[in-house]
């Protein structure tokens, strides 16, 4: 007989596991939670029109904002990105097209490596290369050194795209006179060009975030500079300087701050997974 | 010195039984193919095929899976050179020309040969960008216009115009198997092919849509030099003038439709057709 009511072993064991199955989905999510909560609790009183309009008020004076991190960060993330963009996704082509050779191999290892080398050691590198020989922080500075943590982002997730493009599409290309590199870059590229947009825009949203590599390559500004070969203020600079800051109201500001990135950050992340998720509707067809 | 009163023609011995052609056609032919022997790396996958194809004729390759009809095919427009490995003794001509010989440009040969794949793949791409393409990247038509004119006319050499003339520019992804089918077809007309290459065109549509393709088949013979492999041996019977029997990498018999299909000259030949095996 089957019955669906009984409660046989089988049947408690398979409910237990589910049970501690959401029980850790519950727990994982429980500090992003509490990350958002208090960030938003904290930040949103302080985040006034001043915030965006104003730059920092000398210590004391009360009011001010973030003026000047606000278009740092977005500068910033603009020169990684234009650094990174070209430099990773033709890197992924390259890794591809050639997957076989030694050189592949190794540049693979490489973007692996880079991936994993710890931001300030980033930071420490773009200040030998690029800070000491200019002899002093730098917009440019800054941006090179987030633009060596998005390069293998992007390469790695562009090698991975490509090599979903089914073969017959390539083959479709030669047969009509294509030679492999405009194969390549006329129908290859194009088709896994969404995936690679959406890619591309998680590589940012987790750049945008970084505060180690800018402490001594493009360190701080107090001022609102758009100049590149001048430090310049990001909102993780500024934020790590206020919440360790001994005054009430730069605290405040920090928690503002802070509110600023996290809502940036989300909002590329879910732009990237609306994108991707109309890739995946066209591709389904 | 005086020319010759007769015009002497190197003389090829007939390949007995293998190729229907009258030796006199030889001059006139669009395909020549001559102790092909192909290679996967060290295995041996083609063994020592002639053939011999007139211009404007249906060819059909038929056999048992993994006998080497399609490689064969891919041999035809030089697409076996991506895969790793892949090695070709012998030679092909195509008229006249000795396709891989050292200097040869194989984007030319693959222009001439056109190729229509067995599962229909249509880039990710509008209806109109797909046809356009092999127009645009080898840059045979010099204004929007005539553009637009070579894809209209190839639609309808594929009869696809029809259906799909006011989307156009609608992404070629949403149109049905078939009619993906038949714009891959019209992609590989618009650049002028002489010659079409189809491998099991027709094997992932229904009875409809392969009907449609069989009639474009015959349709489009008047123009084009057709080879097509197929797995369907009343499809070959149906659309093909000559067809060739491959078995284990050779070719066994290479006959007029009409003869092969009635009175096959080998065992094997007939033994298969009769569907004692494959």
């Amino acid at each position: 007989m089957i019955s669906a009511r009984t409660a046989t072993p089988r049947k408690v064991l398979s409910a237990l596991f589910v049970a501690a199955c959401a029980l850790c989905v519950a727990l994982a999510l429980v500090p992003l939670a509490f990350v958002l909560f208090f960030v938003v609790s904290q930040g949103i009183q302080s985040l006034t029109v001043e915030f965006f309009t104003h730059n920092p008020r000398p210590v004391g004076e009360p009011g001010g904002g973030m003026a000047n991190a606000i278009v740092g960060t977005l500068i910033l993330t603009a020169l990684a990105a234009a650094m990174a963009v070209p430099i990773g996704v033709l890197s992924g082509v390259y890794l591809a097209e050639y997957p076989g050779s030694r050189f592949a191999s190794a540049v693979r290892f490489a973007a692996d490596t880079l991936n994993g080398v710890p931001s300030i050691v980033i930071g420490v590198f773009a200040y030998a290369v690029v800070v000491l020989p200019l002899r002093h922080f730098s917009t440019l500075a800054g941006g090179f050194a987030l633009g060596v943590m998005m390069i293998p982002i992007i390469t790695r997730t562009t090698e991975e795209l490509l090599l979903l493009v089914p073969n017959a599409l390539r083959e479709g290309a030669l047969a009509l006179g294509a030679t492999r590199a405009r194969a390549v870059f006329t129908v290859i590229v194009p088709a896994a060009l969404p995936g690679i947009i959406t890619g591309v825009v998680l590589a940012l949203a987790r750049i945008a975030g970084e505060t180690a590599p800018l402490l001594f390559t493009s360190f701080n500004n107090r001022f609102f500079s758009t100049s590149l070969v001048q430090p310049i203020s990001s909102i993780t600079v500024q934020v790590f300087t206020y919440a360790i800051s001994p005054y009430e109201d730069w605290h405040r500001q920090a928690w503002a701050g802070a509110l600023v990135l996290v809502t940036i950050v989300l909002v590329c992340s879910m732009a990237a997974r609306v994108a991707a998720a109309r890739v995946a509707n066209i591709r389904g067809r | 010195m005086n020319p010759p009163l007769v015009k002497v023609r190197a003389v090829r011995e007939p390949d007995a039984g293998r190729n229907p052609l009258p030796a006199a056609q030889a001059e006139t032919l669009k395909i020549d193919v001559e102790h092909l022997i192909f290679f996967y790396g060290e295995k041996r996958a083609l063994e020592d095929i002639s053939i011999k194809i007139q211009p404007n004729v249906v060819t059909a390759f038929i056999g048992p899976s993994g006998c080497g009809k399609s490689t064969f095919l891919r041999t035809l427009n030089r697409m076996n050179d991506i895969i790793p490995g892949a090695r070709v003794e012998g030679r092909v001509c195509i008229d006249g020309q000795d396709i891989y010989r050292a200097g040869v440009d194989v984007v030319a040969v693959r222009r001439k040969v056109g190729m229509v794949f067995q599962k229909s793949n249509p880039f990710p791409k509008s209806i109109f960008e797909n046809v356009a393409y092999g127009l645009r990247i080898n840059r045979l038509t010099s204004n929007r216009s005539e553009l637009a004119g070579r894809v209209e006319e190839s639609l309808q050499q594929a009869a696809l115009w029809e259906e799909v003339k006011d989307r156009l520019h609608e992404s070629a992804l949403a149109l049905s198997g078939g009619q993906q089918q038949r714009l891959c077809i019209a992609r590989a007309l618009a650049v002028k092919p002489d010659i079409l290459l189809m491998d099991e065109p027709a094997s992932a549509l229904d009875p409809i849509a392969t009907q449609r393709i069989e009639e474009l088949i015959y349709q489009l013979k008047a123009k084009f030099t057709i080879v097509i492999v197929t797995h369907n041996m009343q499809q070959a019977a149906r659309v093909s003038d000559f067809t060739a029997f491959f078995w284990l990498g050779r070719l066994v018999e290479y006959e007029r439709t009409d003869k092969m299909f009635t009175a096959p000259s080998e065992k094997l030949t007939e033994d298969y057709l009769t569907g004692r095996f494959g």
